[in-house]
């Protein structure tokens, strides 16, 4: 199947129109010793029946688990059948990006909608239309302190999700910055006295994350206040965003930039992606953050109307001077946030509660077991760190059950053995849990 | 319209949650007051409202589905349902990034051979599909240029980039380090090859260059190009936006550049969602893999498995493995289209702009009167002289007629540019209503230029106030 309408004789009818007597004319620019007969390595077309069938078999070749936990930057919750529904209209996910606004007023507006529940969420005032997932969002603010301000050092908590630590280095060394790894206390939260002996006038940024990559609760404020007298800029992530919907947001703590993955609002965890970066600000910084941004303004008529405004900050025109290359934004999965988030409303704060009530029941049945410790003290939100005497023996045997069990942290932190990242969401049900007990067992 | 949260009423709900089947508890006591927040001024709407709401909205946009979208260096073809529906099926869509690899055999064999089929459909060693978008593609490639020759112990400053290119290519060069130095298109529109001469010294790292350029037409003299780059060790950069206008007729592999980044989005046909997402791999010649990102993937037997262990690697750019979910659509429309139908989509895209250019030449100026590719650049400049009419009025008109506009003011080079991409899967007759309508146009600028000025008419704004919108931004809504 080609998807090209054209019948023979309409192919013949417009080359004649062009004034070719074949299509392969029309390439002659191409140098013939360049010309290819056959594209290699591509199998013979197929019927829409075969492609679905060729593709159902590759799904099938998945392993569907029962029962997810780990959560470590990607988290399973449950998708109202309302956001399928409307990002599923093609009139939305077949636009391109709305160039146009007369014939855009749709997407616009939705994402006018997305910036402004997300500048609530995140205590700030101004929010982008989405970066490309979490780490993308949280690393473009860390490069646009350090353009803003000329200086060149950005610190990094370790309890900062490691890929997007990962992520950070790799766009620090293309930078030409240096990153510098602040530690954490036996309680899970940032050393504010490491970050102390850190912060010195070549700081651009200061990066953390909370709910933390332990899944603990970081306290912002006074990390916001040693930062700001150093003359640098916190950046503050998040991990799951339905924790917005009860913790305290960063924004509300004074954080500069609040950052993170928002596909817990409405995204399937599609084996990582398509997710979206949330990007939001103080107000002070709008005329200079990355991606786009959707305004209102008015019609010739006097009616509020939606356009992409602040474009001058873009590469579009801006060009070599941009602070960021980055033009599209994940509009369909900031608009799957949007219905998600409107659908919820205040029962948000009820979804958020649920998910501390399963991780505590979790984390107590757990403790029952032998040997098995909690690794953190200080509070957390869906996730929690458990010492356990053998963590690739538990997970193994989860696995056997069709159960994904806790993240390894051990690979990322050596100091950390046998110990694992347990998530809670409403999807876990406490028979589910018990039956998690009765395995490990 | 109303704002969702104009339409918001205390105590309601679209969505319920559960009644907690494990023991619940004092949050306050257990978390501690000050982590905890007080407001969360969502909206509170009824779930017949909500849909009434984005249904509403949706009906306020234009996407392929409704009309024709010639949008210029977009390739706006149509994005096959069964793709969208493939997409969907719960093995592709269920699965957590962390999972064991041998519970994602299926997605690890699909990225695996996506990656084997687009090395065949462009003529490079390996592929990365990591990065999000197309300018993502172009970061990371650019980045291991950095590292290749940062490898090779020579530090080169320059990057350089034609006139025409997309503005993406000048801050993608500037955001790895390197200074950007414009090079001229010549009388063809397409690389000047003595100013080409004249710039590349042993300090300029690479070329970036789209071929077919952003003017739609193919750089003849590539041979020439890519001779001159490599003859003083530089590296040869290919932008893929304009893949759909070679695909299967030529590979830029062959033609001598070492790294190509590609728009899943564009040449694959996944849909663009409004502004994403997209996914731009980026595919290298074998000087450049041992720098690609990771993870990479791996095939053992008959088991596919991830490493990370590259000590030359520029790291990660994205978290996890890319847009997967965009991957398995444009996987399963290269295994619809086959080698033949990849090499047809290309042939058809051609023909359409080619047809386009030829019946629109006696009514607007052409850029370059020369064969294009997949796309055709006019300039509005005859109107703006005669009739004091702008591209941007001619294209607030083709609304009226029912057209999304194609791409406007880009490329740069060309004064009123008119960028038209109409791609394989539209019909003779839709070509056909659209020129109709471009010639009207055309007519009512000279005989009407007021009404043209006043375009869209039958819009739910009329034109807006991008002046007030930047001057006084209002990106978030307040209560009053």
């Amino acid at each position: 199947m080609d998807y090209c309408p054209h019948t023979p004789d309409d192919i013949k009818q417009m080359q004649a129109a062009i004034g070719v007597a074949g299509i392969d004319e029309l390439f002659a620019d191409i140098p013939k010793k360049f010309r290819l007969k056959q594209i290699p390595d591509i199998p013979s077309a197929l019927s829409e029946q075969e492609t679905v069938s060729v593709m159902s078999d590759l799904a099938r070749k998945n392993k569907l688990p029962q029962l997810t936990l780990t959560g470590a930057g990607a988290y399973h919750h449950f998708i109202p059948a309302v956001v399928g529904h409307i990002v599923g209209r093609a009139e939305f996910y077949t636009a391109y990006t709305p160039y146009q606004a007369e014939i855009s007023q749709g997407i616009l507006q939705a994402i006018y909608e997305y910036q402004t529940m997300i500048a609530h969420l995140t205590g700030t005032e101004i929010a982008n239309a989405s970066m490309y997932d979490g780490a993308s969002a949280m690393i473009e603010a860390a490069v646009l302190c350090a353009k803003m301000s000329g200086k060149t050092k950005i610190i990094v908590a370790r309890s900062v999700h490691p890929e997007y630590r990962q992520v950070l280095q790799t766009y620090c060394w293309a930078n030409g910055y240096t990153v510098v790894e602040l530690a954490y206390m036996p309680s899970g939260q940032i050393d504010l006295n490491a970050l102390q002996n850190e912060l010195d006038d070549q700081v651009a940024a200061v990066l953390v994350q909370s709910p933390n990559f332990f899944g603990v609760i970081e306290d912002i404020a006074p990390v916001v206040d040693d930062v700001h007298k150093k003359g640098a800029l916190l950046v503050a992530g998040f991990t799951d965003g339905t924790s917005l919907g009860i913790l305290q947001p960063a924004g509300a703590a004074g954080a500069d930039f609040v950052v993170g993955e928002g596909q817990s609002f409405g995204n399937p965890l599609n084996y990582g992606g398509p997710y979206l970066g949330i990007f939001a600000a103080r107000e002070k910084f709008m005329r200079r953050i990355p991606g786009r941004l959707v305004g209102a303004t008015k019609d010739k008529k006097g009616r509020r109307g939606f356009v992409l405004t602040l474009q001058t900050r873009e590469q579009h025109i801006r060009r070599e001077k941009a602070t960021s290359n980055i033009c599209s934004n994940e509009a369909l999965c900031a608009l799957a946030a949007s219905v998600y988030l409107a659908a919820l409303g205040k029962n948000l704060r009820k979804l958020a509660e649920l998910n501390i009530y399963k991780t505590q029941y979790l984390k107590n049945k757990l403790l029952q077991l032998a040997g098995w410790q909690e690794v953190f003290p200080a509070p957390v939100y869906n996730e929690i760190v458990l010492r356990c005497p053998d963590s690739k023996k538990v997970n193994e045997k989860l696995k056997n059950e069709g159960i994904i069990g806790g993240y390894e942290l051990q690979k990322d932190y050596p100091e950390l053995e046998n110990s694992l990242l347990f998530c809670a969401t409403e999807m876990v049900s406490k028979t589910g849990i018990d039956r998690v007990v009765e395995i490990i067992k | 319209m109303e704002l969702i949260f104009e339409i918001s009423k205390p105590g309601r709900s679209a969505a319920d949650i559960s009644e907690s089947d494990v023991p619940v508890f004092n949050i306050e006591d257990a978390i501690g007051k000050k982590y905890l927040r007080n407001d969360l001024d969502l909206p509170e709407v009824a779930e017949i409202d909500l849909i009434r709401h984005f249904t509403n909205l949706s009906r306020r946009n234009f996407g392929i589905d409704l009309g024709f979208y010639p949008l210029g260096s977009c390739t706006m073809k149509y994005n096959p349902k069964v793709n969208e529906n493939i997409a969907a099926m719960p093995g592709f869509t269920g699965l957590h990034p962390y999972v064991d690899v041998e519970s994602a055999q299926g997605n690890l064999q699909l990225i695996y051979e996506m990656q084997k089929y687009l090395c065949g459909i462009f003529g490079m060693a390996e592929f990365t599909l990591q990065p999000a978008a197309g300018a993502h593609g172009e970061l990371t490639g650019i980045m291991m240029i950095k590292k290749y020759f940062e490898k090779k112990g020579r530090k080169r400053r320059v990057i350089l980039i034609p006139d025409a290119a997309h503005g993406t290519n000048p801050a993608s060069g500037a955001l790895c380090g390197f200074d950007t130095v414009e090079l001229r298109s010549n009388s063809e529109g397409g690389v000047d090859i003595e100013h080409l001469q004249s710039l590349m010294t042993e300090d300029v790292a690479a070329l970036m260059l789209t071929n077919p350029n952003t003017l739609g037409l193919f750089e003849r003299n590539i041979e020439k190009v890519a001779q001159i780059i490599h003859d003083k060790g530089g590296l040869l950069y290919g932008d893929g936006a304009n893949a759909n206008a070679f695909m299967g007729k030529t590979r830029p592999g062959d033609l001598g550049f070492d790294v190509i980044q590609l728009n899943l989005h564009k040449t694959f046909s996944t849909p663009h969602g409004g502004g994403g997402p997209g996914s731009g791999p980026v595919g290298v010649g074998k000087a450049l893999i041992d720098f690609l990102p990771v993870p990479r993937i791996f095939k053992t037997g008959d088991k596919y498995s991830w490493s990370e262990k590259f000590p030359d690697t520029i790291g990660r750019v994205r978290s996890f493995y890319g847009n997967f979910n965009v991957i398995v659509k444009a996987y399963a429309y290269i295994r619809s289209l086959g080698a033949e139908g990849l090499k047809r989509a290309t042939e058809m895209a051609v023909l359409n702009a080619n047809y386009i250019k030829e019946k629109l030449k006696p009514y607007y100026d052409l850029s370059y009167n020369r064969g294009c590719m997949h796309e055709c650049v006019f300039s509005g400049k005859r109107q703006v002289a005669e009739n004091g009419v702008h591209t941007t009025d001619i294209a607030k008109m083709l609304i009226d007629y029912g057209y999304h506009p194609p791409t406007i003011y880009f490329p740069l080079i060309v004064p009123e540019a008119i960028m038209i991409e109409p791609t394989e899967t539209e019909s003779k007759e839709t070509l056909d209503t659209f020129c109709e309508a471009m010639i009207a146009i055309a007519r009512e600028a000279k005989e009407n230029p007021d009404g043209v000025k006043n375009a869209p008419l039958t819009t739910p704004v009329t034109r807006l106030d991008e002046v007030l919108a930047a001057r006084k931004p209002d990106v978030c809504w307040k209560k009053t």
